[in-house]
């Protein structure tokens, strides 16, 4: 065909600026997060500075400790919420909800991180209202726990988004059928409902695992950047007034990377392995 | 289904809202309260907060400077997109699947990381870019991706491009004829879908904004942060402010998806 050529070209912009600030930025940073500034050399310096400072170990426990538990809840109220969403059929408040939760996905970052100081802040509205009838002693939202429930909020929208459809894959008969053959409901859930929905859910938690990980808008607007999680580390390192080291915060980015990588990798095999195991042997 | 069954599915759906809506619900007070310091409700309601925000001019300012980013990074966005997948689709359907692995990287790249790399590429000439609007431009071009390419993609299935572009050709039409005026036309409600869906998600982009640029040309969310240590009223009325713009935004994106609908 003649116009393949032709046609080829039309692609040139859309790659070259796809290159220019998607690939070529990761590219740069992987390379010199090898080049130490301060041996003046290239190496691994950066990554075993990293790898040996109690500081950035410290980032990354935190960092996971939060991301972990915040997609765990996410996880197990979206499933509950987004089945009994599902289950209420398609009326008209069933479709304001979705569009609901759709809209609060979008709602995240600094203006989550305000919404939350007044809900649960110091003189947060809830914050009074719980103590006034002494339900709660001291709560401090800037705490590894209120970090735990702003990301949970955040992961519940999203949750919902990704496993909805997969609740298509659970038809009605299935549960009648065990109900016939007389099992109970927990019975259905834990040998037909959870093991069909495992792959779905093992997918949504970890989107919401990178997406929590990968989160700085919220943690920095709340903290400032006082709260030690590796996107703020990151962060300072680059554009930070006391410790500028782009190089040592390039290390820090493809750990970051690296780690979702891997995440990614385990979620892919234990995939794979649930389809063998439902195979009949 | 019993009526337990539905109490119950009713009951949690409830639940969902009010703990998605309490934050929301708290901030919205809080704009519209007077005074309202250690007790449960606020003592007054007033609109002066709204009032006076919308009368400063360097909220107009960033606002101007968030919608102008959004909707001018869209625009380039699907210039560079709609030929780019309309070649795609016509000539090289095999291209698909690498598409498909390229439009997922900015999910797997988290915008403080690429801002790593962007910062210190565009920060010497001869692309001294940062600090400059432009260079948002360009990186909101590769998060929105993803949103654009799955709308519109979605479009060009229920078209039949290819038997479209046949028909077109038959009538004498060359392809690129068709292609402007004919399949064009037919993608305009995918292209707005991924426009809308886009929109909300790029006026609440902070990373980059802050990073790359910060008060240099200071975005909506880039101004929400620097007013963080002022009136606490003040504050909420630009938060529901700005959640008022993304719901009417995202109510019109889902109105208008057939998908969904």
């Amino acid at each position: 065909m003649k116009g393949k050529g032709l046609a080829l070209l039309l692609l040139l912009p859309f790659a070259l600026f796809w290159v220019a600030f998607q690939l070529a930025p990761l590219l740069w940073i992987a390379i010199n997060s090898f080049w130490s500034d301060m041996n003046e050399s290239w190496g691994l310096d950066n990554y075993s500075d990293i790898l040996t400072s109690p500081f950035y170990l410290q980032a990354f426990r935190l960092s996971l400790d939060i991301s972990i538990w915040s997609s765990i809840y996410g996880l197990l109220i979206a499933l509950v919420a987004g089945y009994s969403l599902h289950q209420m059929g398609s009326g008209r408040f069933q479709r304001f909800l979705m569009s609901f939760t759709n809209m609060t996905s979008n709602f995240a970052g600094v203006p989550l991180a305000f919404a939350f100081v007044i809900l649960l802040g110091l003189n947060g509205c809830l914050t009074l209202l719980l103590r006034h009838y002494n339900l709660l002693e001291s709560f401090k939202l800037f705490s590894r726990d209120g970090m735990v429930i702003v990301y949970t909020w955040f992961q519940i929208p999203l949750g919902i988004l990704l496993l909805y459809p997969a609740f298509d894959g659970l038809r009605q008969d299935w549960q009648e059928s065990a109900a016939l053959l007389g099992a109970s409901r927990w019975r259905y859930w834990w040998h037909i409902g959870l093991p069909i929905l495992f792959p779905a859910l093992l997918g949504t938690f970890v989107i919401l695992l990178a997406n929590a990980l990968g989160a700085y808008a919220t943690i920095y607007a709340l903290t400032t950047g006082n709260f030690n999680v590796v996107p703020v580390r990151i962060a300072a390192l680059v554009s930070g007034d006391i410790s500028l080291d782009p190089n040592t915060g390039g290390a820090l980015a493809m750990l970051l990377v690296l780690l979702m990588a891997v995440i990614t990798v385990v979620q892919q095999y234990l995939v794979r392995r649930s389809y063998l195991n439902a195979k009949p042997s | 289904m019993s009526r337990v069954e539905k109490f119950y599915h009713r009951l949690i759906v409830w639940l969902l809202l009010v703990i998605l809506a309490a934050p929301l619900l708290a901030t919205l007070l809080y704009a519209l309260s007077s005074d309202w310091s250690n007790t449960i409700l606020p003592q007054g309601y007033t609109l002066k907060w709204f009032f006076e925000l919308w009368s400063d001019s360097r909220f107009l300012t960033a606002l101007g400077h968030s919608l102008l980013i959004c909707f001018g990074a869209l625009l380039f966005s699907l210039v560079l997109v709609l030929p780019a997948m309309f070649v795609i689709a016509y000539y090289f359907p095999k291209l698909d699947s690498v598409m498909n692995v390229l439009i997922l990287m900015p999910f797997a790249v988290p915008p403080v990381v690429s801002s790593v790399g962007l910062l210190q590429l565009y920060s010497s000439s001869p692309l001294m870019l940062t600090g400059t609007p432009w260079i948002l431009i360009g990186c909101y071009f590769t998060i929105a991706l993803p949103f654009i390419y799955r709308a519109i993609s979605n479009n060009m299935q229920a078209i039949n491009l290819k038997e479209l572009i046949d028909a077109a050709h038959l009538l004498g039409a060359s392809t690129w004829q068709a292609a402007l005026f004919v399949v064009l036309p037919n993608l305009r409600k995918g292209v707005f879908i991924a426009v809308l869906l886009s929109f909300s998600f790029l006026i609440g982009e902070f990373v980059f904004a802050n990073l790359l640029v910060g008060t240099r040309y200071e975005t909506l969310q880039v101004y929400l942060y620097n007013m963080r240590n002022g009136s606490g009223h003040f504050t909420s009325a630009l938060v529901i402010s700005y959640f008022v713009v993304v719901l009417l935004v995202t109510w019109l994106a889902n109105a208008l998806n057939p998908e969904r609908g």
